[in-house]
Order: structure tokens, then C-alpha cells, then sequence
């Protein structure tokens, strides 16, 4: 039993793998169908925005790249189509250069399923450099920071723009980001401005961010996929009652099931390397 | 002194000056940071331009080399495409630049950054041993976090609770701690940069 | 299964089983498939920038309605080109030391406000709670972010009562980094996911994958 044990624990890397390869892929192919709960930082945010009235504006900043895409683009699609379900318009941009292309996709993504119509239903304002200088910019005037759009349309002329000066007239910030980002919105936007902010973000920094949730400096925080999987499947549920029949792919909801076979997976893995382990220690 | 003195001076002068404007609320401190932004946003908008010199630069140079001259002759011209079908043909939705960004630059990076779920997991299976009560203490909060992240830990009656009090108790607790040094760290780097203490960033 | 027909779809297909080429080991196709993701990302950086940013920031501004305030950034930004000129490099540190003071300035009183006063604020002890359980998660809370500090001040030996503290600051440090270990593999296994989903929903057009 122990020479069993201690050669588990030694299987080279590609078989390693391999194994993994096939435990996401599987669920993938054959889905579980996990019903999805909603968290209570997901909640704060979803309700937050579903309770807004119809004509508010929400800025969705796209601070992320092609490194966090699975976790955080379906996040971005997923509030962008509830803002528009709810009348509220998102007023997109990034400070980051590979988000603009990204948020762009999204924003085309609720054209197609939604019919929703530039400059009327969203605003793109796309990239703009600077970082700090954009956030507080944004808070002394709009039209400083982003003359005009992504197209190139002057903010002015934009119907949905109007009477969207600062962040005296945005309900609410949520950048969606892979890094720290969002608490670059809380020193600035937050601190200087008292403009309400909501993270994002990916897995690896949502487990930083619980300290501002409790602060109040985040309204709410989406983490990871499954942050992502149960907003999505939220706002699935409100275009399914509004009977809306073609629905977007449910990309977060999907990769969730495969994600939670992929975690029972590594905890045996730890578990079959410590078991080497000490039987190997004991043979000692 | 055209080197270190002139870059020192600026900083000094235009960090003392964003500081103290915070506590004005006079016009004329209102407009000076005003105008702060704009340059700010102005001049970062052609800061990429050090790493566009820098990649020419290193790519060019590594074309004489055999074992390299084909590879960065690739990246090269890669960049070179980009640049013709962005500035000639646009980069709005349908444009080659829009179809290139999303077929190629988001499929390499995603999966290069994807290749670490097979090194994390061959590193846990490798590594991860409970060698004390810390390591064990470690290993006994990541599965019960590890269950409750998945959809499979809704089934488990306690899971879901536990995970959410871990989060915003404990871990909350631990993540303030470093945070507050972490912010007293940057105050103090950001002062030491402003008085020319720190001058690392001068470089050389 | 309805393979893709869509010829950009094969290209992103085949860079991507190029870079999982490595997990077997380096070879051409995956250093080739590296050098084109850095040429493309720079020359998209390039021209995002150009049109999002230096455009309407400082061309437009400048050169198209003569705004004379313009011609101080410009000059700043024009020195990051002298990094092409050995000789003038050096002329490359004044704009880094103009954002770097402007940073700076910025950062100092807001990031004090964010990182020091709220959280203070928030870990301080304010009595009455309404129930036993929110004052007990209350004090944990205050326990654990002094002992951490104090298990980060490394300016006086970890002995006695300070070594007592800092071994309970250690234990709120591990389950701190258990639960980011826990919530990172998600993150991990999530990039994974997505390319997988990838090649077997858009590629090869399994429809339950997405």
C-alpha cells in the first residue's frame, strides 16, 4: 500500500495534464446543469442596478485584457445587457488600450440580441491614457476627458450624453478589471468625488478585495466565473421572462460546471501528493 | 545636471504643487489642476512611444542573428500589418485591425496565460505538503474556500456560510493588515520621490 | 458538430493549439506564434492610442483648433522619442518625471483618505452592536488586522508578548492566503475553460459548451 501510495504520487507532469485536460472538457461536453445561487457581493450589485430608474447613466469601465477574458468579458456582457434591460444607459470606456476592442464586441453583442442602438440605448467613449488624470477628469467634466466617442461623434451631439456632465450624474462606476484597478477608481472617483464604485475583477484579486466591501468604498464585487456565472444566469432568467427567445451564449455558466469538477480534481491531486508523501516520510 | 538636476526639479515642483492644491479650494488652484490633468493625459498619450523605440530597436537588431532573424522578422511585420489596416482602413467593428485583435492577439494571450492551469496543478500535486500547522491551517481554509466557489459546494448545507464568513472575517482581517501597510509603503514612496530620495526611476 | 467555416475562426483555432504546443516542450511553431502575438499587440497598442488618445488629447486640440495651453504636453511628449537617440536619451526622464510628480502629488492625500482613514475607521471597535455574533465577528476583525501589523514590523524582534502576537497574526495571515490559493485556482482553471470552450463551441461547434 505505501510503495502504491508513494509511486501516486510521483506520475509525471504530462499525465498530470492530460487528466486535467479531460476533467474540464468533459462537463463541457456532457453539462452538469448546476443551478447557479447569487452571492451576496453579486446581489449588492445587481440590485443596486435593477432598482436605478430608467434614464440613469452607469460608467462600465473595460480595465481588462485577453489575460482574464473567460472570467471578466462575461461579466462586461452580462451588466451591460441588464443596464439596457432596465432602460439604464451604460456609458462605456477603458484605460486600458486592449479593452477597447473587447467592450466594443460586448456593446455589439446587445445590438444583436437586444436591439439596442448606439447613442440612443449605449454611449462608447472607448480608450483614453492617463489613468488617474481620466478618473478625476471625469469628475470635474466628461467632455474634457472624452471629446468625443470611439467613432468619433462629439459627446455633444450624442442624445444619450445629455445632461451627463460628471459624476454627479452617474448612478454608479463598475470597472472590470484583472488587476487593481478598481481601487485606482476608489482613490480617486471615491475619495475625491463620493462617486458610488463596484469591482469586477478576476479570482485571483477578488480574495484583496473584501475590505473595501465592508469599508462601503464597494457598493458590491463580481469575483471570477462564478461571480460571472450568476449574473449571467440572472439576467438569462430576466431575458427569458421578458421572452426574448435568442439568448446569448451562457459562456460563465457553462465554464462554471466545468470549473467545479476541475477543483474536485486538484483536491484529490493535493490529497494523493500529501499521502506520497507521508508514506514516504514513514518508510523513513 | 541636464541629466538628474532637471528631472528632479519637476518632480519636486509639480508633486509639492498637486499636494498642497488638494487643500485650496481657490479658482486659481482649481485651474492649475485643471490644467494638470490635461497635460497629464496629453503626455501619457505619447508615452507608449518609448515602448514602440524600444521593440523596433530589439527586433531590428535581432535580425542579424540566425538562430532569431526569422522569428523577429515575424514579429515585425506583424506589427507593421497592424499599423497599415488600423490607420488606413479604421478600427471600428468588421475592420481587419477589429478581426485581427480578436482572432489572433485575444486567442495568443488568453492561452498563453491559460498554460497556468496545468503548471498550478501539477505544482499543488508536486508541492503543496503539510509540512506544520501553518501549511496545514493553509490547506484546510484553500479546500473549504475551493468548495464553496464551486456550484457543487451550494449542495453542502454549511459550506456556503462558512466560505462567506472566512472571506469576510479572517481573510478580511489578514488582507486589511497588509493593505494598511501596503498604503503607509506607497505614502511614503510617493514623498520620497517627490523630495528626490528615492531616485531609482532616474535609472543608470 | 458543425466544424466553423469561418477562415478567422481556424486562424485563432491554430495559434491556439500553437502556444499549448509548449506544455509538450519549446518549439518553432509556439516561438513563432510568440512573436506574432508581441508584433500584433504593439502595433495595436500603437494605433488605439493614436486615434483614442493622442488625437483628440493633443493633435486636435494643437494643431487643429491652436489651443497654445497644448504645446507644453506636446513638448514633453515629443522627448520620449529622444530614447531613439543614444546621445539625447537621457531627455527622456522629463516627461517620465512630469507624470511621475503629477502621480505622486495626486496619490498622496487620497491614498492616505482610501488606504488609511476608512479602513481605520472601519476596524475600530464601536459599541453597542445590535448581536452577539456581529460583535464577536467585530472583534475578530480588530484581533486579526493588529497582529498582522504588528507581525509586519519587523523593527523590533519577534520576542516574547510581540512573538505571542505575531504567531496570531500569522494564523489570520495563512487564512488569508488559503483563501486567495482557493479563489486563485478558480481563477487558473477559468482561463483554461475558456479556451477550451473555445476550440470545441466556436471551432468545432459543440453546442453544449456554451
Amino acid at each position: 500500500m505505501r510503495k502504491f501510495l508513494i509511486k501516486l504520487s510521483k506520475i509525471e507532469r504530462r499525465y498530470i495534464y492530460l487528466t486535467l485536460f479531460l476533467a474540464l472538457t468533459l462537463p463541457l461536453i456532457f453539462p452538469p446543469n448546476f443551478p447557479q445561487k447569487m452571492s451576496p457581493t453579486v446581489k449588492s450589485v445587481f440590485e443596486f442596478i435593477d432598482t436605478l430608474p430608467p434614464g440613469s447613466h452607469v460608467l462600465l469601465s473595460a480595465d481588462y485584457d485577453a489575460s482574464v477574458l473567460p472570467e471578466v468579458d462575461p461579466m462586461y456582457r452580462a451588466v451591460l445587457k441588464h443596464c439596457i434591460l432596465r432602460g439604464v444607459v451604460p456609458i462605456g470606456m477603458t484605460l486600458y488600450p486592449q479593452g477597447a476592442v473587447l467592450a466594443l464586441d460586448a456593446f455589439k453583442e446587445a445590438e444583436e440580441y437586444l436591439g439596442a442602438r448606439r447613442d440612443t440605448d449605449y454611449v462608447f467613449l472607448g480608450y483614453q491614457a492617463g489613468f488617474q488624470a481620466v478618473i478625476l477628469g471625469i469628475g470635474e467634466n466628461i467632455k474634457n476627458v472624452f471629446p468625443k466617442d470611439y467613432f468619433g461623434t462629439p459627446i455633444d451631439s450624442i442624445p444619450a450624453m445629455r445632461g451627463v456632465n460628471n459624476y454627479k450624474d452617474i448612478a454608479l462606476v463598475i470597472s472590470f478589471s484583472g488587476s487593481s484597478v478598481p481601487v485606482t477608481w476608489v482613490i480617486y472617483a471615491y475619495s475625491k468625488y463620493h462617486q458610488k464604485v463596484a469591482a469586477a475583477v478576476t479570482a485571483v484579486s477578488a480574495a484583496d478585495f473584501y475590505p473595501y466591501i465592508q469599508t462601503g468604498q464597494f457598493v458590491g464585487m463580481l469575483a471570477g466565473m462564478k461571480g460571472a456565472a450568476e449574473y449571467e444566469y440572472a439576467v438569462r432568467k430576466i431575458m427569458k421572462d421578458e421572452g426574448i427567445e435568442k439568448l446569448p451564449p451562457a459562456k460563465a455558466v457553462k465554464g462554471m460546471d466545468a470549473n467545479s469538477i476541475g477543483h474536485l480534481l486538484i483536491m484529490l491531486f493535493i490529497i494523493i501528493g500529501n499521502l506520497g508523501y507521508f508514506a514516504s516520510k514513514r518508510r523513513k | 545636471m541636464l541629466q538628474r538636476r532637471i528631472p528632479l526639479v519637476i518632480v519636486f515642483i509639480t508633486g509639492v504643487l498637486m499636494s498642497i492644491q488638494y487643500f485650496i479650494p481657490h479658482p486659481v488652484s482649481q485651474s492649475a489642476y485643471n490644467i494638470a490633468l490635461t497635460w497629464f493625459r496629453g503626455v501619457s498619450s505619447m508615452a507608449y512611444a518609448i515602448a514602440v523605440i524600444s521593440f523596433v530597436r530589439h527586433h531590428s537588431r535581432r535580425l542579424k542573428q540566425p538562430q532569431n532573424s526569422f522569428y523577429s522578422a515575424v514579429a515585425l511585420a506583424a506589427f507593421l500589418f497592424m499599423c497599415i489596416v488600423g490607420f488606413g482602413f479604421g478600427i471600428e467593428e468588421g475592420t481587419v485591425f477589429y478581426k485581427m485583435y480578436l482572432n489572433v492577439q485575444v486567442p495568443l494571450q488568453a492561452t498563453t496565460f491559460s498554460l497556468l492551469a496545468f503548471y498550478m496543478a501539477s505544482a499543488a500535486y508536486r508541492a503543496f505538503r503539510v509540512k506544520g500547522f501553518e501549511a496545514t491551517l493553509l490547506l484546510i481554509t484553500a479546500f473549504i474556500v475551493m468548495f464553496g466557489v464551486t456550484t457543487i459546494g451550494n449542495y453542502i448545507p454549511f459550506i456556503p456560510k462558512l466560505t462567506e464568513w472566512l472571506m469576510a472575517v479572517p481573510n478580511l482581517a489578514s488582507k486589511r493588515g497588509i493593505l494598511i501597510g501596503v498604503g503607509l509603503g506607497m505614502i511614503s514612496t510617493s514623498l520620497k520621490i517627490i523630495l528626490g530620495i528615492e531616485r531609482n526611476w532616474l535609472g543608470g | 458538430m458543425h466544424i466553423s467555416t469561418d477562415p478567422w475562426v481556424w486562424v485563432a483555432a491554430i495559434l491556439t493549439l500553437a502556444i499549448f504546443t509548449f506544455l509538450y516542450k519549446d518549439n518553432p511553431l509556439f516561438k513563432f506564434a510568440e512573436h506574432l502575438f508581441v508584433g500584433v499587440a504593439t502595433g495595436y497598442g500603437l494605433v488605439i492610442i493614436y486615434f483614442n488618445a493622442f488625437k483628440p488629447n493633443l493633435y486636435q486640440p494643437l494643431f487643429v483648433e491652436h489651443n497654445l495651453l497644448y504645446i507644453i504636453p506636446f513638448f514633453f511628449g515629443i522627448l520620449y522619442f529622444s530614447a531613439a537617440i543614444p546621445k539625447f536619451s537621457y531627455m527622456m526622464r522629463w516627461p517620465i518625471a512630469l507624470l511621475l510628480g503629477i502621480g505622486s502629488g495626486l496619490s498622496i492625500p487620497l491614498s492616505f483618505q482610501t488606504y488609511i482613514v476608512e479602513h481605520t475607521k472601519s476596524t475600530i471597535l464601536r459599541f453597542p452592536y445590535p448581536n452577539a455574533a456581529l460583535f464577536i465577528n467585530a472583534l475578530i476583525l480588530f484581533i486579526g488586522v493588529l497582529t498582522v501589523l504588528i507581525y509586519f514590523y519587523f523593527s523590533y524582534p519577534h520576542k516574547g508578548a510581540i512573538g505571542t502576537i505575531s504567531r496570531i497574526g500569522i494564523i489570520f495571515i495563512m487564512i488569508g492566503f488559503g483563501a486567495s490559493f482557493g479563489y486563485t485556482v478558480m481563477a487558473r482553471f477559468s482561463l483554461l475553460v475558456g479556451r477550451i470552450q473555445f476550440l470545441l463551441g466556436q471551432w468545432l461547434g459543440i453546442h453544449t459548451v456554451m
